[in-house]
């Protein structure tokens, strides 16, 4: 239990000691027909779901428990743990920066910044993978050296360097960033500037400021809608399917076009999803509380409701 | 004989096309408590930021302890002090907020340490003694691992004050200490300060409390629309006052 409440339970105390407990309150619930009628429908239309589910030839089981724990599959997931877990450390990393650029004096660096949010928020990610994948029809070659034309040092071929997997990882990750740097941008701005002020009056840089201070605050603002972005970027890395990134939902769909087993292997991918997002949300609720030090009510709910949230289906908006 | 502690030239400020600040003259000797009193919007707390460059005034100069803030003169012109000699210039000089502005996410004894070891680069463990014995010396030796949100507004208070007397300031700024408290908690903050003067501080504190400038202030300064228009002895101007606004403005506030 989280300690302010604890507290606050303690300073409300027991009644003062020498009075009789007063009587425990008789309290006669209404009776509600409609809430009962509603709840055994829904039991009816789960269990009658569940049976038809479990009795369909069309979905065969065996085939989805033959297929769970396939090398090939596993492969998959770890692509789509990897995948997911990296996107989202550089657009993390992005999204500080940017949001840093955004509330900085220099004007140049807030239009970089706003014109890269216009830009990656404005046009679907989809479109923005696809595009990766292609970057050899536009730049066939990378290199390093003087800007503008000048003498390269080394060069590279595009398509060498630019894998499937590349091409995700930029696409998720740059995109992200974009995401990212408007929620920290908003953490930025929930933290009182009194706190910058008494920072800085104690003699603090600048930096430290913005480390010691102002981030860990708008850290509890941050934490909540980013583990909601790392849930959604678990189910988001599916879209790297359309380019080949050799993820969950790929490796799924070249099994299918082999043995025609589509529904079974889709459940094989579904099955591994819930599991990723459900220990997500366990994670989540625990940094959530970590980061919750010192601002009394934020109690972010039981673990049940949260994980329950969570797997809502929110179709990220992308 | 030394500078005095502080020295405010023509000083102004304005925002924009609201001149707040119209030319402060102030001289404050080592050790005296100088309460300023005045109409809201008056200039107060724009002069209190001043004098630790929280705000950069638009012309005059400000010595404190003989050393120019935010500035450097060179060739007869001013430049902005570099980064590292301003933070050092804050450093020696303590701000108490209305609002308190203790860091949230930190406990009493976390926020007492911060300056210390953030900013004076002292060791954790050494922090946290000498946080101690300053939390003691305002009397919240028991509400040390509180943070901020479960401590009241006069324990918060006090806790402000311990944290910037972390920093062993040669000056105290006080902007309002008591003007957010339940008037009950008014009393603990005010007997902090008046020890706090008693140990021989340089104090400048922004204050209504009429009762705590008669009997702790060496030196009273009224200041209107961004003057100083009438100073001296507490008790000389609070039961005299010379001028047509302090009379009005005191005949509000007592
Ligand atoms: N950052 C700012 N930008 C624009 N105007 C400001 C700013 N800070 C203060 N002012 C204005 O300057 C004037 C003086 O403000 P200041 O806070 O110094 O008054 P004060 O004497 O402390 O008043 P109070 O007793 O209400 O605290 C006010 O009119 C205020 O609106
Ligand atoms: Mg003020």
């Amino acid at each position: 239990m989280d300690r302010t409440a604890d507290e606050r339970v303690r300073t409300a105390g027991p009644a003062p000691a020498g009075l009789d407990t007063p009587p425990a309150n008789r309290i006669s619930h209404p009776v509600r027909p409609g809430r009962w009628l509603a709840a055994g429908v829904v039991a009816f239309v789960l269990v009658w779901l569940g049976w038809s589910v479990a009795v369909n030839p069309n979905l065969h089981w065996d085939i989805v428990v033959d297929y769970q724990f396939d090398r090939v599959i596993l492969d998959g997931l770890w692509v789509t743990i990897q995948l997911t877990v990296a996107s989202m450390l550089i657009g993390v990393v992005l999204g500080v920066v940017v949001a840093l650029m955004q509330v900085s004096d220099s004007r140049i660096l807030r239009t970089g910044a706003t014109a890269y949010v216009w830009f990656f928020r404005g046009t679907p990610l989809l479109v923005q993978l696809i595009f990766w994948f292609n970057i050899a029809l536009i730049f066939p070659e990378i290199g390093l050296g003087v800007p503008f034309d000048g003498p390269k040092l080394v060069t590279w071929e595009t398509n060498a360097l630019v894998t499937g997997f590349v091409a995700a990882l930029l696409g998720l990750s740059i995109n992200e960033g974009a995401y990212m740097s408007e929620i920290v941008r908003a953490g930025l701005r929930a933290v009182d500037p009194g706190q910058q002020e008494a920072a800085a009056a104690l003699g603090m840089s600048r930096a430290k400021i913005m480390r010691r201070v102002v981030l860990p605050q708008a850290m509890r603002i941050i934490v909540p809608p980013t583990g909601n972005q790392f849930i959604s970027m678990l189910k988001t890395t599916s879209l790297v399917s359309v380019i080949a990134g050799a993820d969950l939902l790929t490796v799924a769909q070249r099994l299918y076009l082999t043995n025609f087993e589509v529904i079974a292997l889709l459940i094989v991918a579904s099955i591994w999803y819930l599991v990723l997002t459900t220990v997500a949300s366990i994670g989540q609720y625990f940094l959530e509380r970590r980061f919750s030090r010192g601002f009394g009510t934020t109690v972010p709910g039981t673990l049940r409701g949260r994980i329950g949230r969570n797997l809502r289906f929110t179709g990220s908006a992308r | 004989m030394t500078a005095p502690m502080v020295r405010c030239r023509q000083v102004r400020k304005s925002f924009g096309r609201l001149e707040v600040l119209r030319g402060i003259d102030l001289v404050i000797e080592r050790g005296q408590v100088v309460c300023v009193v005045g109409p809201s919007g008056s200039g107060k707390s724009t002069l209190l930021r001043c004098l630790n460059h929280l705000e950069e005034p638009q012309a005059g100069r400000i010595h404190v302890d003989g050393e120019l803030i935010g500035y450097e003169e060179r060739g007869g012109r001013l430049r902005p002090l570099p980064d590292a000699r301003l933070r050092r210039q804050r450093e020696s000089i303590g701000m108490v907020f209305q609002r308190f502005h203790l860091f949230p996410h930190r406990t009493a004894l976390e926020n007492v340490m911060e300056g210390l070891v953030a900013v004076k680069g002292v060791r954790v463990a050494d922090a946290r003694k000498r946080a101690g014995d300053l939390l003691d010396r305002v009397g919240l030796a028991d509400r040390a691992h509180h943070y901020p949100a479960q401590l009241s507004g006069g324990q918060q208070q006090r806790v402000a004050i311990a944290r910037s007397l972390a920093m062993s300031p040669k000056l105290m700024l006080f902007d309002e200490p008591t003007s957010a408290l339940d008037p009950e908690l008014v009393g603990e903050v005010l007997e902090v300060m008046k020890d706090l003067a008693a140990s021989g501080m340089t104090m400048i504190v922004v204050t209504h409390e009429m009762g705590f400038a008669r009997e702790v202030g060496d030196h009273l300064v009224f200041m209107d629309d961004g003057l100083i228009i009438e100073e001296g002895p507490p008790r000389e101007v609070l039961a005299a006052p010379a001028h047509e606004r302090t009379r009005a403005f005191l005949s509000k506030v007592l």
